[in-house]
């Protein structure tokens, strides 16, 4: 290779590289708000991978756009091309540079799960193996804080309903406390469904008959979306519920005022959708048959809409 | 190295030429003829799958659940993704395999030919078992492909016929037929190859169909038992799976994900072959690192077969199964990073030419690269924990299954159409076909990324406002795209009729196909060939047989 080919070489990996950097900050703008702690994070993890994934997909296509444009055949061009069968010097080094970058990102990915410490089935593994030791889990973000007492979280085909049992308030928005580590048990009453609250980059299937624990902190004070994230049949898309994260005060003045409220019939879209399918004249086909929803919750506390 | 002379037992009747179009409405045991049958009918169910998504981007372009009930929103997910994968993507492929494996390893049929047309036939009755679903009590299946209990046990009409029993049972076919067609391939590929054809001078494309047929052998059992076994959960009261009665639902997710993550190699594979055979010929250079090239197939399909968890990261799955599944999965951008890496070096100071395969494997092939970069963001664990069942997803495998498979089969029927019909199809339609396809596929799935990001999860036939703008733009690509296959019909119909006779080797390409007439003659082969070099000997001008007549690599070009 002679000096202007390296040049080359080195200013457009130089230029990709400004590229890739700037596209991995960019990409914390793709999420919605980093509203736990978790999400910090993921969106750090993201962020790399944005980077790496950016510089090799950038460099790949160039080399393609470089040969399409730059090394056509002419029309009555009939000849072959060098007939070069491999080069094992560029064979080793195209086969290391991977290896090292994807064991470098296992290792990464395998620090930062650690640090989010989700907890999630790996109780269920415990039960089912009585003889393990305990796993000592990584220090917790906030090691400091203890988890809450646990939030209980059922599921069922088309609700979501949380239960505090402390107060023994149940309601069909969740609420959490800011900053303080939380503790819930997922529970399913029919079918899989999905925990997916997106503002804290955090999932955990719920499998019926088993219940798993869900720890995380949510940092950021407002009101999100929790949507079933594993498909559960008939109204799934339906099957959403707010989150609203508030101070510890406002957490604890929201408790004791429900916990007066008389539990009442909470609105459910499915319920209310199916019934209203139900009443249409059935001159036209309108659909198949659904499994019926369960009947609306009833709760201290409820969203109306 | 053996090859059965082909002998005709007493009294049976020569088989005959496919000049009559009723041949291929035919139980026929040509393997050309099987491969075109495959051919065909898995593009009829394309565009039914095709007309299936239509209908779902129609119901996405506004957030509320308006175009169509629920129940008809989850049938036709679940109905699109069953008929795209099972009736379009395996049986093209084992179509195309079907047609090309004998005549490039030198051989007169596939190993066993009744076997191959009782494996292609079962391909319709899967079809039509699946479209007889529609009319049952009930409707198709609504429990997505996946068909995950306990919501594929739902059952809510109580029928015994229903179409999740259909469903359950086309698929069980499914397998069936795909495992016969995997034993037929290997023993075809290991015993049938022509006298000095040894492993390395093996196209490319016959080691990935080897590859990919392995893994049916080893995965489709795991499918298939699982099926049977929903099946009898479902019908006859069993409770494998039925946590209401101490089933673990969990455990058919294992079953369903050891053969159906594996399964998208075998798709991806033979197209990785494709990509190795048009860029050489389109290059007019030998396919760089041709041995390792070929190597790394069998490298995929053995890590292929342990990393099926990492669909279920989300699932009931302990941390450190998580773990272990994020290394092994990592593991197969390595062997699959060497192919793309080789096939750069390919069309390095190569001399291009533009032709629809071309183009189409071109394009295919940065598709392809955008879907690994993304694949190697959802293998890792905490990423996939927030885009698990997301659009992220859906629209990661999008541009594998559509963007570097079903361009790569198109780059494929343009490449040998011409060997297949003796016909040239019509380059201008072609390259119009790609950039719809093209444009319209990027629309389409790109937007899916985004969505993902930002939390919206697959399935749903509704959405928060918040999705709107990225849900529009698919849509709108997603109409582009189907209209887009309007061109490749009129071409392909219009030139298979009265289009330009093709020469036997019209792209002076290098392979025991192109030594034989167009369309190849009934035996393939008058004279088995004796092989003597490596498959891709561009640029230097020695023969690749012992016998017979040397390639026309300096005819003109049409």
């Amino acid at each position: 290779m002679n000096v202007r080919t390296i040049l080359t070489l080195v200013v457009t990996a130089v230029i990709l590289a400004a590229i890739s950097l700037w596209m991995g900050q960019q990409s914390y703008g793709w999420f919605p708000p980093q509203a736990a702690s978790e999400a910090q994070l993921v969106d750090d993890l993201f962020s790399f991978l944005v980077i790496l994934g950016t510089f090799i997909f950038l460099g790949v296509t160039i080399a393609i756009l470089y040969s399409v444009v730059f090394s056509r055949a002419g029309k009555y061009d009939m000849s072959d091309g060098p007939p070069i069968e491999g080069n094992t010097t560029l064979e080793v080094v195209w086969t290391a540079i991977p290896l090292a970058l994807v064991i470098w990102i296992a290792v990464y990915s395998y620090q930062i799960y650690d640090r989010m410490n989700v907890k999630g089935p790996m109780e269920l593994v415990h039960l089912h193996n009585p003889m393990q030791m305990a796993t000592a889990y990584a220090a917790p973000l906030d090691a400091e804080t203890e988890p809450l007492e646990a939030i209980e979280v059922h599921s069922r085909q088309w609700a979501w309903e949380f239960h505090y049992p402390g107060q023994n308030v149940s309601s069909t928005e969740l609420h959490l406390p800011v900053d303080r580590r939380v503790h819930l048990t997922l529970e399913s009453e029919d079918v899989l469904h999905g925990f997916y609250i997106p503002a804290f980059r955090l999932k955990q299937d719920i499998i019926p008959g088993e219940a798993i624990d869900f720890e995380f902190t949510p940092i950021r004070v407002g009101t999100y979306r929790l949507r079933d994230s594993q498909y559960s049949g008939t109204y799934f898309a339906a099957m959403q519920a707010d989150v609203v994260v508030q101070s510890p005060e406002d957490y604890q003045q929201w408790l004791a005022t429900t916990a007066k409220q008389p539990p009442t019939e909470a609105y459910n879209r499915a319920v209310t959708e199916f019934a209203k399918n139900r009443g249409k004249v059935k001159s036209v086909f309108t659909g198949w048959k659904s499994v019926p929803p369960a009947p609306p919750p009833v709760v201290n506390y409820s969203t109306q809409s | 190295m053996t090859n059965i002379p082909v002998e005709m037992a007493p009294g049976a009747t020569p088989p005959h030429a496919p000049q009559n179009w009723r041949t291929y409405f035919s139980f026929s045991t040509d393997h050309k003829v099987i491969g075109i049958q495959y051919l065909v009918t898995s593009f009829v169910f394309f565009m039914v799958g095709g007309f299936f998504a239509m209908i779902i981007r129609g119901e996405l372009i506004t957030p509320e659940a308006d175009l169509v009930d629920r129940t008809v929103y989850n049938a036709m997910f679940t109905m699109h993704g069953t008929v795209m994968l099972f009736l379009w993507m395996f049986p093209s492929l084992v179509g195309l395999a079907n047609y090309l494996v004998p005549l490039m390893i030198g051989a007169r049929d596939m190993a066993f030919p009744r076997l191959n047309a009782v494996a292609f036939w079962m391909v319709p009755v899967v079809g039509i078992l699946l479209m007889a679903s529609f009319l049952v009590p009930g409707g198709p299946s609504q429990s997505g492909w996946w068909a995950y209990p306990p919501v594929s046990l739902q059952n809510p009409t109580g029928k015994l016929l229903n179409g999740q029993f259909l469903w359950l049972l086309a698929v069980a076919i499914s397998g069936v037929s795909s495992i016969m067609g995997a034993v037929n391939f290997v023993t075809t590929i290991v015993k049938m190859r022509a006298p000095g054809m040894t492993w390395f001078r093996m196209p490319a494309y016959v080691w990935t169909v080897l590859s990919a047929q392995i893994i049916q052998l080893y995965g489709l059992p795991a499918l298939t038992a699982g099926a049977v076994m929903l099946l009898m959960d479902l019908t006859f009261g069993t409770s494998f799976f039925d946590p209401a009665k101490g089933g673990q639902p969990v455990l058919f997710q294992h079953f369903f994900w050891f053969y159906s993550h594996p399964a998208v190699y075998v798709i991806i594979l033979p197209i990785f072959g494709v990509f190795s055979e048009i860029f050489p010929v389109f290059a007019r250079k030998p396919l760089f690192g041709y041995k390792v090239v070929a190597v790394s197939s069998i490298i995929i399909t053995v890590l292929s077969g342990m990393v099926w968890v990492h669909h279920m990261f989300a699932s009931g799955t302990p941390g450190w199964m998580r773990m272990i599944f994020m290394f092994t999965t990592m593991a197969i951008a390595v062997p699959t990073g060497i192919k793309v890496f080789a096939w750069v070096a390919t069309l390095w100071r190569g001399k291009l030419r533009l032709t629809t395969p071309m183009v189409f494997a071109l394009g295919a092939l940065v598709m392809f690269v955008f879907s690994g970069v993304t694949g190697i963001m959802l293998a890792a664990v905490p990423v996939d924990i927030h885009v698990n069942n997301t659009y992220f997803v859906v629209g990661h495998f999008h541009y594998v299954v559509f963007g570097a498979a079903t361009m790569g089969m198109f780059a494929a029927i343009y490449h040998w159409f011409p060997k297949m019909t003796g016909r040239m199809y019509n380059e201008g339609l072609g390259q119009v076909h790609f950039w719809l396809a093209f444009i319209g596929a990027n629309l389409n799935f790109f937007p899916m990324h985004p969505l993902g990001l930002m939390g919206m999860p697959r399935r749903v036939a509704s959405y928060d406002p918040e999705f709107i703008f990225w849900n529009v733009a698919a849509s709108l690509g997603a109409f582009l795209l189907g209209m887009s296959t309007l061109p490749f019909i009129v071409n392909l119909v219009g030139s298979w009729l009265q289009g330009k006779k093709a020469p036997d080797n019209p792209w002076r390409a290098i392979g025991l196909e192109w030594l034989v007439s167009s369309p190849p003659p009934v035996e393939n082969f008058e004279e088995i060939p004796v092989v003597i070099a490596e498959p891709y000997g561009y640029g230097r001008n020695e023969p690749l047989i012992a016998n017979g007549k040397a390639l026309e690599l300096e005819a003109a070009e049409g």
